[in-house]
C-alpha cells in the first residue's frame, strides 16, 4: 500500500473520528455525570444537522449573497437549539428518572422514535443534504497522490475548537467546577450550596449541545435522513463505554482508536465485517478491563 | 485460634484505612471492637468477609487463606456478616427471608428444587423465637420497625450458622429496651461460636463483651478486658482528648 | 410475586380466549395472532430476567434470530433438496442449494449449513446453542461484576452486530431479505390450512407450558433469590450465594425462550428476517413486557396482543401515527405505569374487592435507586 493511500485512510478515520468523538463527548459528560444513557442522543445529532439544513435553506431564500457565511452560523444555531431541546427535556421528564438508568434508557428510547417520526413528518423520509460553501469546496493537495476534501478539514478544525472549548469550560470556568464538584460528590456538592438541579440541566444541555455541533459537522460528510441518528448511536455507546466514563480525555482517544479501527478494517475487509469486528473487540476488552479502557483506575 | 489476622493493611485513594494490624479471635470468644470514627473497624470486618482486598497481610479462618476468596465464598466458610444499617430483603417475607438464609442448595440447580422440608421448618422457628419474630413469619420484611430489622437479620445469620459472626453495630438506633433484648440475644447465639462486634455504646460492650480491642488509626491501641481497657491511659487520651 | 397464592385466572382467561380463536375468527385473523403469539415468547423472557432478575436485555432479537434462522434453515434445506419443488433458478443450475446461494454464486454449501439437514440437529441446536451462548456472555460479564447498564448496552451491540453480518454476509445468510419460500416439513406442505391450524395449537400450548414453567421457576427458591439479587445483590452473597450463576441462568432461559418464539415464527411466518435481529425489533420487545407488566407472566402475553394489535391497525390506518404511539407507550410506561397492565388490572380488582383499600403490594415494581456500577452500598454510614 503506497504511502499516499495510507494518508488517505488515515484521514478518513479521522473524518469518522470527529463526528464520533463530539457525540460521544456529549453522551459521556451526561453519563458520567448522571448515570444516564439518552438513547435519544442520535436523534439531537440529526436535530443538529437538520438545523443546519434549515439555516442553509434561510440563507438561500434571504440572504443568498451571504451564502458563504452560513455554515458558521448553522453551527452556532444546531449548538443553541439542541442545548435548548436538551435543557427542555432535562427538567420535563429526564429528572424524575435519576437512580433509574435502565428506565432511563427505554424512556429516551421512546424518545428517539418520536423524534424520528417528527423528522419525517417535518422533513420528509429522504435523506437532505447542504451546500457546501464555497470556501469550502475542493481539495488540499499537499502531494499529487494524497487530496483532502476542505470540508473535512474543516471538521477536523471544528472538533478541535470543541473540545478545547470545553476543556476550557470544565476546567476553566465556575460552571466548570460546579459540574466537576457534583460529578464527584453529589451530596457534599449540595451542601456547600451548589443547585443540583440546575447543575443537572445545564450539563445533559451541554451534552445535547455537543450532539447537534456533531450533527452539522455531519452534513459536511453525508446526508441527513430521518434514521442517521439511529445509525451512530451504538457506536457512540460503544466509544463511551470503551473509553472509560471516568475520563472525557479517555471518551476522546476511544474515539480516535475506534474510528481509526473501522476505517482501516472497512479497508480491508467488507463493511459489515469490520463493523462486527470491532464490536467483539470492545466487548472483549470490556471483559478484561470492565472500566474502559482508558479508565484510570480499577476497583477491585 | 480461630481468626488470625496478620500485618493486615489497605488503603483507599491515598488514606490508609487500616495499617499493619494484627488480631487474633479464638473459638467460643466475643470480642468487641472499639475506637473513635475513621479508626478502621468496618475496613476490619470488610477484609474479613472479602469484600474488600487487603494490600498486604493475611487473614486466616481456620485453616483458609481468606484475603484470597470472595464474599460467598468466605460465608460458605462459615463467615457470617451483619452490616450497620439493616440489610433485609425487603420484598420476601420474615419467612422467606430466614429461608433464603439457610445454608443448604446454594446453587442454581439445587434452589431451583428446593423445597422446604421438616428440618427447615423447626429451624425457622426456633429462630424465629429466639430473635423474638415468630408471629411476625408473614409480613414482609420492609414492614418491620428498625429494631425488629435488626433482629430479623441476626436471625438470617443464624440460620446460616455461621463459625465466625462478624457484627457491625448491631444496636444502632434501638431504645434502651430494644437494647436489653439485644444483649440478650447476643449472648445467646456468642455461645459455641466466636463473635466480633463493633459497637459505640460502652454499656452495652460492657453487658456483652469476653475481649475489648481499641482500634486507633488502623492500628490496635490496645487490648483487654472492659476494666483493663478503661483504665488505660492510652485509651483515655484517644477518646478524651479528641 | 406469591404467584402461588393467587389463582391463575388470567392465565385461564387468555388460554380460553386464544383456544376460542380459531373457531370464531378467520383464517386472517387466525394467521395473524399465530404471528404474535410468537412474540410473546421473548417478552415472557424479559419478565423473568428484567422484571424478576433486573437485567435488561436490549438484546432478546439475537435469540428470537437464532431460533428463527436455525428453523429457516432446516426447511429451506429441505424445499432445496426437492426437485419438484425447488426454485426455477435451483433447477436451472442443477444445484441442491438453496436459490439465494445460487444466485449469489456460491457453490457448494458451507460446512455450518449442513447439519441443518436433520430436524432432530436444528431442534437441538435451537433448544441448545442459544442459552449456552447466552450463559457464557452473561457469566463472564456478571463474574467481573459489570453493572446494569454496561451489560445492556453489550447486548444492544450483540443484536446490533448480529443484524449487520447476517445482512452483510447475504450469500451464506439470504442478506437483508432473510431466508423464506419454505414449502414443506418433513414431507408434510407448510403452507396449507390443516397444518397452520396445528401450528397454532402448537404455538399455544408450547406458551402455556413456558408460562407455568417459569411460573415454577420463579416460586422456587431460584426465583427469590433472583429477585433478592435484583434489590440488593451484594447482600445475597453474604447469604452464600454467588449471584453471577443465578443472573446468568435467568438470562440464558430468557435466550432459550426468545429462540423457540423464532423457531414458531419461521414456521408459521415462512420466514427468518434479519428485520427482526437487530436493536430496533430487540427494543420493541421489551415494550411488550412493559406494557404487560414487567412482573406479570400474563402479563407480557397480553401486552405483546395489545402492543402487537395496535401495530397492525396503525400501521395500516394511519401510518404516521404508530411510532408517535410506541415512543409514548415507552415514556408513559416508565413514568406512570411501571407495573403495566398487569399492574393496573390489580388495582382495580382489589378496587372492586376493598374499596377503600389501597392496592396490594405484591406488584408493587421497585423503583429503589438502582446505582449504575455501585450497588446499594451495605452499611452505608461513612466506615468507621
Amino acid at each position: 500500500m503506497s504511502f499516499d493511500i495510507a494518508v488517505m485512510q488515515a484521514f478518513n478515520g479521522l473524518s469518522l473520528f470527529t463526528v464520533l468523538a463530539l457525540m460521544a463527548l456529549g453522551l459521556a459528560i451526561v453519563f458520567g455525570l448522571m448515570g444516564v444513557i439518552n438513547m435519544a442522543h442520535g436523534e439531537l445529532m440529526a436535530m443538529g444537522a437538520y438545523t443546519t439544513y434549515l439555516t442553509a435553506l434561510i440563507f438561500e431564500r434571504c440572504a443568498p449573497t451571504l451564502m458563504a457565511f452560513y455554515l458558521p452560523v448553522a453551527v452556532v444555531m444546531a449548538f443553541a437549539v439542541t442545548f435548548a431541546f436538551g435543557l427542555t427535556l432535562e427538567r420535563s421528564f429526564i429528572r424524575f428518572l435519576y437512580n433509574r438508568p435502565l428506565d432511563t434508557m427505554l424512556a429516551t428510547w421512546g424518545l428517539s422514535l418520536i423524534l424520528q417520526q417528527a423528522f419525517r413528518s417535518l422533513f420528509g423520509p429522504r435523506e437532505v443534504g447542504v451546500p457546501s460553501p464555497p470556501w469550502l469546496t475542493g481539495a488540499w493537495q499537499p502531494t499529487s497522490g494524497i487530496s483532502i476534501p476542505l470540508s473535512r478539514l474543516f471538521i477536523v478544525g471544528l472538533t478541535v475548537v470543541v473540545g478545547c472549548a470545553l476543556y476550557r469550560l470544565l476546567f476553566g470556568t465556575r460552571w466548570g467546577l460546579r459540574i466537576r464538584a457534583v460529578t464527584q460528590n453529589r451530596a457534599m456538592s449540595g451542601a456547600v450550596g451548589i443547585d443540583t438541579a440546575r447543575v443537572d440541566a445545564v450539563t445533559f444541555a451541554i451534552g445535547s449541545g455537543l450532539a447537534g455541533v456533531a450533527g452539522s459537522a455531519f452534513t459536511m460528510l453525508a446526508s441527513t435522513g430521518p434514521v442517521t441518528g439511529q445509525q451512530y448511536i451504538v457506536d457512540t455507546f460503544i466509544v463511551v463505554v470503551f473509553g472509560g466514563v471516568e475520563s472525557l480525555l479517555g471518551t476522546f482517544l476511544s474515539a480516535f482508536t475506534i474510528a481509526q479501527m473501522q476505517s482501516w478494517l472497512e479497508f480491508m475487509l467488507t463493511g459489515s465485517m469490520a463493523k462486527a469486528s470491532i464490536l467483539l473487540c470492545v466487548i472483549v476488552v470490556l471483559y478484561f478491563r470492565p472500566a474502559g479502557l482508558f479508565a484510570a483506575k480499577v476497583r477491585r | 485460634m480461630i481468626l488470625s489476622v496478620e500485618d493486615v493493611t489497605v488503603s483507599f485513594d491515598g488514606f490508609t484505612a487500616v495499617d499493619g494490624l494484627d488480631l487474633a479471635v479464638e473459638e467460643d470468644e466475643l470480642r468487641c471492637v472499639i475506637g473513635p470514627n475513621g479508626a478502621g473497624k468496618t475496613t476490619l470486618l470488610d477484609m474479613i468477609c472479602g469484600k474488600t482486598r487487603p494490600s498486604r497481610g493475611s487473614i486466616k479462618f481456620k485453616a483458609h487463606e481468606l484475603t484470597e476468596l470472595i464474599e460467598y465464598e468466605v460465608t460458605r466458610l462459615g463467615v457470617g456478616r451483619k452490616f450497620q444499617t439493616p440489610s433485609t430483603y425487603e420484598d420476601l417475607t420474615v419467612l422467606e427471608n430466614l429461608e433464603i438464609s439457610y445454608p443448604k442448595r446454594r446453587g442454581v440447580i439445587g434452589s431451583l428444587f428446593f423445597a422446604r422440608d421438616a428440618a427447615l421448618m423447626d429451624k425457622i422457628d426456633e429462630v424465629a423465637g429466639r430473635i423474638y419474630l415468630c408471629d411476625h413469619l408473614g409480613a414482609k420484611a420492609g414492614l418491620l420497625s428498625h429494631g425488629q430489622k435488626q433482629w430479623l437479620e441476626i436471625g438470617m445469620l443464624l440460620m446460616q450458622d455461621p463459625e465466625l459472626l462478624l457484627l457491625d453495630e448491631p444496636v444502632a438506633g434501638m431504645s434502651p429496651r430494644e437494647r436489653e433484648r439485644t444483649a440478650e440475644l447476643l449472648t445467646g447465639i456468642a455461645e459455641g461460636r466466636s463473635t466480633i462486634v463493633i459497637e459505640h455504646d460502652m454499656a452495652f460492650v460492657r453487658m456483652i463483651a469476653h475481649t475489648v480491642t481499641v482500634m486507633h488509626e488502623g492500628k490496635v491501641l490496645a487490648e483487654g478486658s472492659m476494666d483493663e481497657i478503661q483504665a488505660d491511659p492510652r485509651v483515655i487520651d484517644v477518646y478524651l482528648g479528641e | 410475586m406469591r404467584q402461588r397464592a393467587r389463582p391463575p385466572a388470567g392465565l385461564l382467561l387468555i388460554v380460553a380466549l386464544l383456544l376460542a380463536v380459531p373457531f370464531v375468527s378467520d383464517g386472517f385473523r387466525e394467521q395473524l395472532i399465530a404471528k404474535y403469539l410468537c412474540f410473546t415468547f421473548p417478552a415472557i423472557g424479559l419478565v423473568l430476567v428484567w422484571g424478576h432478575g433486573g437485567i435488561l436485555s436490549l438484546g432478546q432479537g439475537l435469540y428470537f434470530g437464532m431460533g428463527s434462522y436455525f428453523m429457516a434453515m432446516f426447511l429451506k434445506l429441505e424445499a432445496a433438496a426437492q426437485s419438484n419443488t425447488g426454485s426455477a433458478l435451483s433447477q436451472f443450475y442443477g444445484s441442491s442449494l438453496p436459490d439465494f446461494m445460487v444466485w449469489n454464486s456460491v457453490e457448494v454449501l458451507p460446512w455450518w449449513w449442513r447439519p441443518f439437514h436433520s430436524l432432530l440437529f436444528t431442534i437441538a441446536a435451537i433448544v441448545v446453542i442459544p442459552p449456552l451462548f447466552a450463559f457464557l456472555l452473561a457469566y463472564a460479564n456478571f463474574r467481573k461484576r459489570v453493572g446494569g447498564v454496561y451489560f445492556s448496552i453489550i447486548t444492544l451491540a450483540l443484536a446490533a452486530m448480529a443484524s449487520i453480518v447476517i445482512i452483510g454476509q447475504q450469500g451464506y445468510t439470504g442478506g437483508v431479505n432473510g431466508i423464506t419460500d419454505f414449502k414443506t416439513i418433513l414431507g408434510v406442505d407448510i403452507l396449507s390450512d390443516r397444518i397452520k391450524r396445528v401450528l397454532y395449537f402448537i404455538t399455544v400450548a408450547t406458551l402455556v407450558t413456558s408460562v407455568l414453567v417459569v411460573r415454577l421457576m420463579l416460586a422456587s427458591r431460584t426465583g427469590k433469590i433472583l429477585v433478592a439479587i435484583r434489590d440488593r445483590e451484594d447482600r445475597v452473597r453474604f447469604s452464600g450465594y454467588n449471584p453471577a450463576t443465578f443472573k446468568s441462568f435467568a438470562f440464558a432461559m430468557s435466550a432459550l425462550l426468545a429462540a423457540v418464539g423464532g423457531a414458531l415464527f419461521a414456521l408459521q411466518e415462512g420466514l427468518a428476517s434479519p428485520s427482526l435481529v437487530g436493536i430496533v425489533p430487540s427494543i420493541e420487545m421489551v415494550i411488550y413486557a412493559a406494557v404487560g407488566g414487567r412482573l406479570s407472566l400474563v402479563g407480557a402475553v397480553y401486552g405483546t396482543l395489545v402492543v402487537f394489535s395496535a401495530k397492525t391497525f396503525f400501521s395500516e390506518n394511519f401510518p404516521e401515527v404508530w411510532l408517535y404511539l410506541l415512543g409514548g407507550a415507552f415514556i408513559l410506561v416508565v413514568l406512570f405505569l411501571p407495573a403495566g397492565l398487569a399492574g393496573l388490572a390489580d388495582k382495580l380488582v382489589s378496587l372492586l374487592r376493598f374499596p377503600r383499600a389501597s392496592a396490594p403490594a405484591s406488584m408493587s415494581v421497585r423503583t429503589a435507586p438502582e446505582d449504575i456500577d455501585r450497588p446499594v452500598e451495605l452499611g452505608s454510614a461513612p466506615p468507621a
